[in-house]
C-alpha cells in the first residue's frame, strides 16, 4: 500500500517546483503585471531549496510511492543543486526574454518542469520512473532550445529532438537487457540479482551497461552523444544554455551514479565497466578541448568546454573503487566537482550574458578590451574561466585536486595523467578569452541601458560562490560526503 | 611570521589597486613600501633564524581542509630551514630591485605592481609551504600574474611567450599534482616533514615513474634541456623586472623543487636517477653556453647563460652529497643575484639605446660609464671569477660532483670557460671598440632607482664571494639533514 501522506512529504520538494510550474501556467492568462511570474517561480524554487534544506536537517529519509521515489542525502544534494541552479537561470532570463520578446509564461513553466524532471531523475530508484523523468526533462528542453523561433534556435531544437530520440531508445534498449537479465525494475533489485548470478547473466548485463552509459551520454555532453552540445548552446537561448550546460548535466550525472553505484557497485563487475566510463572520460576530454581549440564563438566555445568537462567529471564516477567504508569517494568528487562546476560555469554564461546584451554579439573578438571598458563583468568571467580552467584561488582548483584525487585512489593513474594533460591544453583557450578582454584594445559599441538588477544580482552571486568557495571549499566537500554515504563502498 | 611574510605582498597589492586612478604615479612608491615591508620582515627571518636547531623553524599549521575520511587533508603548514629561509630572503630583495626598475613603467602602473607583488606572495609560498597540496597551489598562482606582466607591459612577440611560459608550466605542473597525489594516497598524508621521515617504497605505478612524475615540473622551471625551449622567449619578451623575478627566483623553484621534494622524499629513485640527472645537467652546460655564444640579442644571451648556469644546479644535487647538493643551493642563491644584476644592466642598456642587438652597439663604456662598470662587474662574477660570489658556488658544485660523477664534473668545468667566452666578448662587443657615433648624444645621467639596485646586488655579490660563510653556515641547516637521507 502506498502510504500518501508520507510519499507527499518526501516528495514535497519537487511538488513544490511542480506546483509553481503549474501556477505559472494559470497566472499567465490571468490579467496581471508579467513580472509576477517571475516571482512565483522564483518562490517556489526558494520553498523547495527550504524544504530540502528541512529535511536534511531533520534527517529525514525514506522512500515515497512504494520505492519509486527515494528521499536521501543524495536526491536531497541534487535536489538542492538543481533548483538553485534554476533560480539563477531564471533570475538571468528576466531580462533577457524581454529583450527578445519570448513568451514569458511558457519559458518559464518549461523551465520549472524541466527542474521538476532533472530533480526526479536523482530521486528515482525504478527503471521505468528513470525514463519518465529523462523524457520530462528533455521534452521541455527541446522546446525551450527552440523557444526564439528563429532559424539558429530552430536548429538548435531539432538537432537536440533528434539525437535526444536517439539516446532515449539506446538507454530504452540497455533498461531493457537490464530487466530481461535480473527480472527486476527496481535499481537494488537489479544489484541484488547481480550479486547473486552474476556469472550467469554477465553477457547480458555487460550489453546493458554499455548502452545506459551511451545513453545517458547525451544529458551528460560526452561521447558519443555530444555532437549537439555546441551547436544547441549556439543556438538556444543562452540562459537555456546556461541550464542545460549545468542542471541537465548535473542531473544527469546523478541518475548515471545511482544506477552505476547502486546496480554495477560489485568489485567484479565494476571492474568491468571502470574502463569504460573511463575510456569515456579520458575521450571526452580530449575531443572537447582539442574542438574548443579553434572556436571563434564564445558559446561553441563553452559547448566544447563543456564536453571537455563532463570528461572531468566521469573521471570521478569512474573512481567507484576509491571507498573508505563511509562513503565512496568517487561519487563524492563527481558531486563536489558538480556543484564547484554550477557556480563557475553558470557564472561564466551569465557574464556573457550581460556582456553580450550590450555589446551583441557572442564573438570571441568582439570581447576585446572589455577588461578596461567594462571592468566588472569582464573580472567575473575572468573568474570563472579561471576556475574552468582550475587554477587556485577558485573552487575549480579544489574540484580538480579533489576528483583527481579520487581517481589516484581508485588505482585509475592513466585516467590522472590524461586529465592532467588536457588540463594544459584547455588553459590553452580559456586564457585565450581573457587575453582577448585585457590585452587587446577593441571598440565594439556598449549599448546603454538600464540596469538589470536581477540579472547583475545572479553574476554576483555565483562570481561570489567561485570565490568564497575557493578560499573555503569545505562546506561544499563536507555537503558532497555527506551525500555520497548513499554508496558506502 | 611566515604568514606575515605571504600576505603582507597580497596587501600591498591590494592596497596598488586601491590608489585611485588620477594619482597613479604614486603606486610606485605604495609598491616600493609594501616590498621594503616584505624585505624587512625576510631579513629579521634570517637574522633570529637559529641554525644551531635542526629541522623546520617558524611553522604554522593550521588545518584548511579536513577531508582525512577521503584521503584529501589540506594543511596550511609553513616552515623554512636553512635552504628555504635563504631564498627568502631572496626573494625580498629582488622583489625590491624589480620594483624600482619598474619605476619608469609608463601605463597601467597600478594593475602592473598588483600583478608584480602578487608573483612576490606566490613565490614565497611555495619557498615556505610544507604540505604538498599548499606547494601546488602556491606553485600555480605565479601563473596568472607571469602571464599579464609578460603579455601586457612586454616587448616583441610577448603574447606569444607569455603564452608559452604558462603552457610549458601547467603541463609540467599537472604532471607533479598527478605524482603528489599518488605519493600522497601511498603514504597517506601530504605533509612534507612526515613524507621526509617516510620509506615509501611501493605505489601504483612503478616508484621511478613516481619520481619521473614529480620532478616534471621542475624540470620545466629549472629549465633543463630539452624542456627549455620557453624561456629565452619569455626572457626576451619580458618588461626588466620580470625577468629579474623570472631568473632570480622563479627558476629557484625548480632546483628548490628538486631538492625539497624529489631527492628528499624519495632518495632511492633519486640514486637511481642521479646519472641521468647529472648527465643532463651537463648538456644543459655545454648546449646552453653553446647557445650563449651565438646569441646576438643582449637579452637572449643572458636568458640562454641562465640555461647554461642552472646545469652546475642539477650537477650538484645529482651528486647526492653534502658538498654537491651544497654547491647546487649556493648556486641557485648566487645565480638569483648575479642575473638578476644582469638583467637589470641589460634593462638600463635597452632605457638607452632603445634597441637590444649586440651589432649596433659598439663603445658604449664612455656615453654609459656607470651602466658599463656594473656590466663588467656582473660579467665577471657570471663567469666565476673568483672573489665574487659565482666562483664560490661553483667551485663547490665541481667539488660535490666530482666524488661521484667525474666525468659531468669536467664536462661542467669546461662551461666555465665557455662563460668567459661568452661574456668577455659580448663585453668587448658592446661597451668596447670606437665609439659609435649615434651614441654619442646619450645622457649620463643614471636615476637613483637605477643605481640602488646594482648597489644593493653588487655589494651582495662582493660580499658573499669575500666571505660566504654567514651564508654556507645557514644553508648547512638545510641541506645536511637532506644529504643524510643517502
Amino acid at each position: 500500500m502506498i502510504d500518501w501522506s508520507e510519499s507527499l512529504q518526501h516528495m514535497a520538494p519537487i511538488l513544490a517546483v511542480a506546483i509553481a510550474a503549474g501556477v505559472v501556467l494559470i497566472a499567465d492568462l490571468l490579467p496581471i503585471p508579467k513580472k509576477w511570474l517571475w516571482v512565483i517561480a522564483l518562490i517556489g524554487l526558494a520553498g523547495s531549496i527550504a524544504y530540502s534544506i528541512w529535511l536534511l536537517a531533520d534527517d529525514e529519509q525514506g522512500s515515497a510511492f512504494a520505492d519509486t521515489l527515494v528521499l536521501d542525502n543524495f536526491s536531497a544534494f541534487f535536489q538542492i543543486l538543481v533548483a538553485g541552479a534554476t533560480a539563477i537561470v531564471v533570475l538571468a532570463s528576466v531580462g533577457y526574454t524581454e529583450r527578445f520578446r519570448v513568451r514569458e509564461g511558457e519559458y518559464l513553466g518549461l523551465i520549472l518542469v524541466a527542474a521538476c524532471g532533472m530533480m526526479l531523475m536523482a530521486s528515482t530508484t525504478d527503471l521505468i520512473a528513470i525514463y519518465i523523468s529523462l523524457e520530462l526533462t528533455s521534452v521541455s528542453l527541446y522546446i525551450l532550445a527552440a523557444v526564439m523561433k528563429d532559424a539558429r534556435s530552430t536548429e538548435a531544437g531539432l538537432k537536440y529532438l533528434l539525437l535526444g530520440a536517439v539516446s532515449s531508445s539506446v538507454v530504452l534498449y540497455g533498461m531493457a537487457f537490464l530487466f530481461g537479465a535480473t527480472g527486476s525494475t527496481n535499481l537494488n533489485g537489479i544489484g541484488e540479482a547481480i550479486g547473486e548470478r552474476y556469472d550467469d547473466i554477465e553477457v547480458a548485463v555487460i550489453v546493458g551497461i554499455v548502452f545506459l552509459a551511451g545513453g545517458f551520454a547525451f544529458k551528460l555532453a560526452t561521447i558519443p552523444f555530444q555532437m549537439w552540445t555546441p551547436d544547441v548552446y549556439e543556438g538556444a537561448p543562452t540562459p537555456i544554455a546556461a541550464f542545460l550546460s549545468v542542471g541537465s548535466k548535473a542531473a544527469g550525472f546523478a541518475m548515471l551514479l545511482r544506477v552505476f553505484y547502486t546496480c554495477f557497485a560489485d568489485a567484479e563487475v565494476a571492474d568491468d565497466w571502470e574502463v569504460l566510463i573511463g575510456g569515456m572520460a579520458a575521450i571526452s576530454m580530449t575531443i572537447g578541448n582539442l574542438l574548443a581549440l579553434r572556436q571563434t564563438n564564445l558559446k561553441r566555445l563553452l559547448g566544447y568546454s563543456s564536453i571537455a568537462q563532463a570528461g572531468n567529471i566521469l573521471v570521478g564516477v569512474a573512481a567507484i573503487s576509491a571507498g573508505n567504508g563511509e562513503f565512496s569517494i568517487g561519487a563524492a568528487g563527481t558531486m563536489f566537482f558538480l556543484a564547484s562546476y554550477a557556480f563557475t560555469n553558470l557564472g561564466a554564461f551569465i557574464a556573457i550574458i550581460a556582456i553580450s546584451n550590450r555589446i551583441g554579439s557572442y564573438e570571441i573578438a568582439d570581447y576585446a578590451g572589455l577588461g578596461r571598458r567594462w571592468p566588472l563583468p569582464a573580472a567575473a568571467l575572468t573568474l570563472c574561466l579561471v576556475s574552468l580552467t582550475g587554477l587556485p584561488v577558485t573552487v575549480g582548483f579544489w574540484a580538480k585536486i579533489y576528483i583527481f584525487n579520487a581517481a589516484a585512489q581508485a588505482d585509475l593513474w592513466w585516467l590522472v595523467l590524461i586529465a592532467v594533460a588536457n588540463t594544459a591544453i584547455s588553459a590553452f583557450y580559456y586564457l585565450g578569452v581573457i587575453a582577448q578582454m585585457y590585452l587587446r584594445d577593441g571598440d565594439q559599441p556598449i549599448e546603454r541601458r538600464p540596469f538589470d538588477i536581477p540579472l547583475s544580482f545572479s553574476v554576483a552571486a555565483t562570481a561570489l560562490g567561485v570565490l568564497v568557495f575557493g578560499v573555503m571549499p569545505i562546506p561544499l566537500i563536507e555537503a558532497a560526503e555527506h551525500a555520497a554515504q548513499v554508496f558506502a563502498a | 611570521m611566515l604568514s606575515f611574510i605571504i600576505f603582507s605582498p597580497l596587501a600591498a597589492a591590494a592596497a596598488c589597486l586601491l590608489v585611485p586612478r588620477s594619482r597613479e604615479s604614486s603606486v610606485k612608491w605604495v609598491a616600493l613600501l609594501g616590498s621594503l615591508v616584505t624585505f624587512a620582515a625576510t631579513v629579521a627571518l634570517f637574522i633570529l633564524f637559529d641554525k644551531d636547531e635542526g629541522g623546520f623553524q617558524y611553522t604554522e599549521r593550521v588545518t584548511w581542509i579536513d577531508s582525512a575520511a577521503a584521503g584529501f587533508e589540506l594543511q596550511y603548514l609553513l616552515g623554512v630551514d636553512g635552504l628555504s629561509v635563504a631564498l627568502v630572503v631572496l626573494t625580498g630583495l629582488l622583489t625590491v630591485v624589480s620594483v624600482l626598475v619598474s619605476f619608469a613603467i609608463g601605463f597601467r602602473q597600478r594593475e602592473y605592481f598588483f600583478w608584480l607583488l602578487v608573483l612576490e606572495a606566490g613565490v614565497l609560498g611555495v619557498f615556505c609551504a610544507l604540505d604538498l597540496i599548499l606547494f601546488f597551489l602556491f606553485w600555480e598562482v605565479e601563473l596568472v600574474p607571469m602571464y599579464m606582466l609578460i603579455s601586457i607591459w612586454g616587448t616583441g612577440r610577448k603574447e606569444y611567450s607569455a603564452l608559452k611560459f604558462v603552457l610549458y608550466t601547467i603541463a609540467g605542473s599537472g604532471f607533479m599534482l598527478a605524482g603528489f597525489l599518488i605519493l600522497g594516497f601511498e603514504a597517506g598524508t601530504f605533509d612534507m616533514t612526515a613524507l621526509r621521515d617516510m620509506e615509501i617504497s611501493d605505489a601504483i605505478i612503478p616508484m621511478n615513474a613516481l619520481f619521473a612524475l614529480l620532478i616534471a615540473a621542475f624540470v620545466v622551471k629549472l629549465p633543463v634541456f630539452p624542456f627549455h625551449t620557453w624561456l629565452p622567449d619569455a626572457h626576451t619578451d619580458a618588461p626588466t623586472a620580470v625577468s629579474v623575478m623570472l631568473a632570480g627566483i622563479l627558476l629557484k623553484m625548480g632546483g628548490y623543487g628538486i631538492l625539497r621534494i624529489c631527492i628528499t622524499i624519495l632518495p632511492e629513485q633519486a640514486d637511481d636517477w642521479a646519472l641521468l640527472l647529472a648527465i643532463f645537467g651537463a648538456i644543459n652546460v655545454i648546449y646552453g653556453a653553446i647557445l650563449t655564444l651565438r646569441q646576438v640579442d643582449l637579452k637572449r644571451l643572458v636568458a640562454y647563460s641562465s640555461v647554461s648556469h642552472m646545469g652546475y644546479v642539477l650537477i650538484g644535487a645529482a651528486a647526492l652529497g653534502e658538498v654537491g647538493l651544497m654547491g647546487a643551493s649556493l648556486q641557485m642563491v648566487m645565480h638569483g643575484l648575479i642575473t638578476g644584476l644582469l638583467f637589470v644592466m641589460v634593462g638600463l642598456v635597452y632605457e638607452r639605446t632603445h634597441t637590444r642587438q649586440i651589432s649596433e652597439m659598439r663603445g658604449l663604456a664612455p656615453s654609459m660609464p656607470f651602466v658599463a662598470t656594473a656590466m663588467v662587474f656582473a660579467g665577471l662574477a657570471s663567469l666565476g671569477l673568483p672573489g665574487l660570489a659565482g666562483f664560490i658556488a661553483e667551485f663547490t658544485v665541481f667539488i660535490g660532483s666530482f666524488e661521484r660523477f667525474e666525468a659531468p664534473a669536467l664536462i661542467g668545468v669546461f662551461g666555465v670557460l665557455l662563460a668567459a667566452g661568452y661574456i668577455l666578448w659580448m663585453i668587448q662587443r658592446v661597451f668596447f671598440g670606437p665609439a659609435d657615433e649615434k651614441w654619442a648624444g646619450l645622457s649620463l645621467r643614471v636615476h637613483w632607482w637605477e643605481q640602488t639596485p646594482v648597489f644593493m646586488l653588487g655589494g651582495l655579490i662582493l660580499l658573499l664571494g669575500v666571505y660566504p660563510t654567514w651564508l654556507i653556515d645557514v644553508m648547512e641547516q638545510g641541506v645536511v639533514p637532506i644529504s643524510e637521507r643517502f
